[in-house]
């Protein structure tokens, strides 16, 4: 028996061993960032919210045209960054749609209805003539009055806006007292209010709302300006919080079920090189999930299953060269040459084997869109990374078990 | 030694089995086409529609939620039990205002309900997703096929395409005859089922290529295909088993949204397997043998 070996072998593997049970178990209660599980990013379909696929359609009053669905994604993006969500995915598909996605919002199919609004305000005159727009609009709150509680948005105008309107209530007023201004929303008559004398302060407001947060969505509505084509619902995806985590815990669940039968099975039928293959393959799963941290790759269900699955198929490289360690070792080999030629041999048909698989998932990541696309990218991530450590790092510890002299049986190796 | 059956001389009982499984998923096929006008029990995610999942707060019979969707001129809704407490409600694509309608009834009448999911998918984005997956399948097998043909040789290549278009007819003729719902996933299962299985091939054409080199006099080519096909089967059978152990945790323990994605893998990696032994290399040698016989014909015509 080798002592130094012996100790480098046993210190490799509590370290591996370690590390994978950091990565996956948590009840480490003052470290928030434990397990390492922790720090990936979840999709929608994990932890709860809505993703939905607009489409730019034409109208009577405006035809889409690129800039109009470049406009329309910054209003989007204005009025997300108002609903207080975190890392909302705004993105163009195609000439006409706009893909957004929203995580943990509370109601999510209100915030969808908000956020298509055209949103276009108009202050028309009895006679019909508008006299300012939204793009006028400087700002626009909502607030509670403090004396008669009543909910109110305030307006601010530009100064061109401003500047009109006080053109317009002097107009009014000098004609025929009394005369009314018409708010409407989206060509829906808001209000109808009278005007008594000239306003030229630039400063308007609006009451009769139910409630503050009714205002407060007109508000950001007004605030983020009108929509400069119309947006259409083509798919939407909503997942309730409550079956986000239920997904996710039964798939932990059983991805450590389905982990522990493949640990058991590849030591009963491989044994010693078994035990070293079962040591590559926590590596394999403490790597991968570090890169998919590093990466920024959002873990979807069929992310999830992609990565378990690719638990199953990155001992297959190990198997395929331990059969062929067994042959070479029947040939009468030493256990040394064995393991080289072994190595050698079936390195080959891994790589054959291996590249064919990347090959499904470029096509995948090509032709896909949203989650098939995360599949591909933890797919290929899987592939990279079992080619490193079933092939170098197994080689590498199996080396390392004969250098300790400690399993001499050759029958043990499967001979 | 040991009683070992000849893969090779056994070949047709193999396509024998094959075309026992193929053939009456094809005839399901056309039969639920006849009968339903599809071929397959597309999801939402193809048809277009929509789907509803609801986690109700005391025991609720069918009958209740239909009566609910009668209201709103949906009997012909597809209701069923997903889970203990919760119900699944597919659709004719509803609008976001019948959608909040149909949600908040079902909350009141019905003791209250906290909603799963809600999903509305448009007929064009259907129709582009079922081009989409018919491109990305012809696309994977074609590439493939090409990778075989610069790594080996052409008709190995062409083998191991035959081999692949048995999974998916498999895959495909089952998902038919049990008429599984066919959703999204059906894309990512069925490029992993084919990157899975010409993976099984590519491992038994390359011990095959290995076994050529030294060829020993009197050896057929069947008998070099069959010793490889021994040698290889250890590994052939460990593989799948390994990837069968995540598949029927995942299927057992996993939850309702992903069934159907592991079912279809799970159909798809066992034929793989099967596909890659008893297909692949029987087809090849069945093609070899074609181009032995014709240099025996040609001094005859010179």
């Amino acid at each position: 028996m080798n002592f130094r070996r012996t100790v480098q072998l046993l210190m490799v593997a509590a370290l591996i061993v370690v590390a994978s049970v950091l990565a996956l178990k948590p009840h480490v209660a003052p470290v928030s960032w434990l397990p390492l599980t922790n720090l990936l990013r979840l999709g929608l379909d994990l932890r709860g919210g809505v993703h939905v696929v607009l489409e730019a359609v034409d109208t009577p009053e405006a035809t889409v045209t690129a800039e109009g669905v470049r406009q329309a994604m910054a209003v989007l993006e204005n009025r997300i960054n108002q609903f207080g969500v975190v890392e909302p995915v705004i993105q163009q598909q195609g000439a006409r749609r706009i893909i957004v996605e929203l995580a943990g919002i509370k109601d999510p199919d209100e915030a969808v209805q908000t956020l298509i609004k055209p949103a276009y305000l108009e202050f028309k005159t009895e006679e019909g003539q508008v006299i300012v727009t939204g793009r006028d609009l400087q700002d626009a709150r909502e607030a509670k009055d403090p004396q008669s509680g009543e909910v109110e948005v305030n307006l601010t105008f530009t100064p061109v806006g401003a500047r009109k309107f006080a053109e317009a209530t002097l107009e009014a007023t000098r004609v025929q007292p009394h005369k009314h201004i018409g708010i409407y929303l989206d060509g829906q008559l808001l209000q109808n209010p009278q005007v008594r004398e000239p306003i030229t302060t630039g400063k308007a407001r609006i009451t009769g709302y139910a409630s503050l947060e009714e205002a407060h969505r007109i508000a950001v509505l007004l605030r983020s300006g009108a929509l400069p084509v119309k947006l259409e619902i083509v798919e939407k995806r909503t997942v309730g919080p409550t079956l986000g985590s239920d997904s996710l815990d039964r798939s932990v669940k059983a991805g450590i079920l389905g982990l522990g039968t493949i640990l058991i099975f590849m030591i009963g039928y491989y044994r010693a090189p078994g035990l070293m293959a079962n040591l590559a393959l926590l590596l394999y799963m403490v790597l991968v999930l570090a890169v998919f941290t590093a990466l920024k790759v959002t873990m979807t269900l069929p992310g999830i299953a992609g990565f378990l699955l690719s638990l199953g198929m990155a001992v297959d490289a190990n198997i395929i060269i331990f059969e062929r360690l067994k042959e070479e070792l029947r040939a009468g080999r030493t256990l040394r040459a064995a393991i080289d030629v072994g190595f050698k041999r079936a390195f080959v048909a891994v790589f054959d084997a291996n590249m064919t698989t990347l090959l499904a998932a470029a096509v995948l990541y090509y032709l896909g869109t949203g989650p098939v696309r995360g599949f591909a990218v933890t797919l290929s991530i899987g592939i990279l990374t079992s080619m490193f450590t079933a092939v170098t790092v197994t080689r590498w510890l199996l080396h390392l078990l004969a250098g300790t002299g400690l399993v001499k049986n050759l029958k043990l190796y499967g001979a | 030694m040991a009683l070992r059956p000849h893969f090779i001389h056994l070949r047709r009982y193999w396509y024998a089995l094959s075309l026992l499984v193929i053939l009456p998923g094809l005839v399901a096929l056309l039969w639920h086409k006849v009968h339903d006008g599809r071929f397959l029990n597309w999801g939402i995610d193809f048809t277009g529609g929509s789907l509803i999942e609801l986690r109700f707060h005391r025991a609720v019979e069918l009958p209740e939620i239909r009566n609910v969707l009668a209201r709103y001129g949906l009997e012909a809704a597809e209701v069923r039990q997903s889970g203990p407490a919760d119900f699944l409600i597919r659709t004719r694509e509803l609008t976001e205002e019948e959608g909040r309608a149909i949600i908040g009834d079902l909350d009141r009448q019905l003791g209250g309900a906290t909603l799963l999911r809600n999903e509305r998918v448009g007929a064009k984005i259907g129709s582009e997703l079922a081009a989409k997956a018919l491109t990305a399948l012809f696309l994977g097998l074609i590439l493939m096929g090409i990778y075989i043909t610069v790594r080996f040789e052409f008709k190995q290549g062409v083998a191991a395409v035959v081999a692949l278009l048995h999974d998916v007819l498999v895959t495909v003729g089952l998902l038919a005859l049990f008429w599984i719902p066919v959703d999204s996933s059906f894309v990512p299962a069925i490029l992993t089922v084919i990157g899975y299985s010409i993976n099984d091939t590519i491992i038994i054409f390359d011990r095959i290529r290995e076994n050529m080199r030294h060829i020993r006099k009197g050896e057929t080519l069947e008998d070099v295909v069959n010793a490889s096909l021994w040698q290889t089967l250890a590994r052939s059978i460990n593989t799948v088993l390994t990837v069968l152990f995540m598949l029927l945790a995942l299927y057992f323990l996993g939850g309702s949204t992903l069934r159907h994605f592991i079912l279809t893998m799970l159909i798809g990696v066992v034929s793989g397997c099967y596909s890659s032994i008893c297909n692949a290399s029987p087809v090849w040698v069945d093609l070899k043998l074609r181009e032995r016989r014709r240099p025996q014909v040609r001094p005859a015509r010179a």
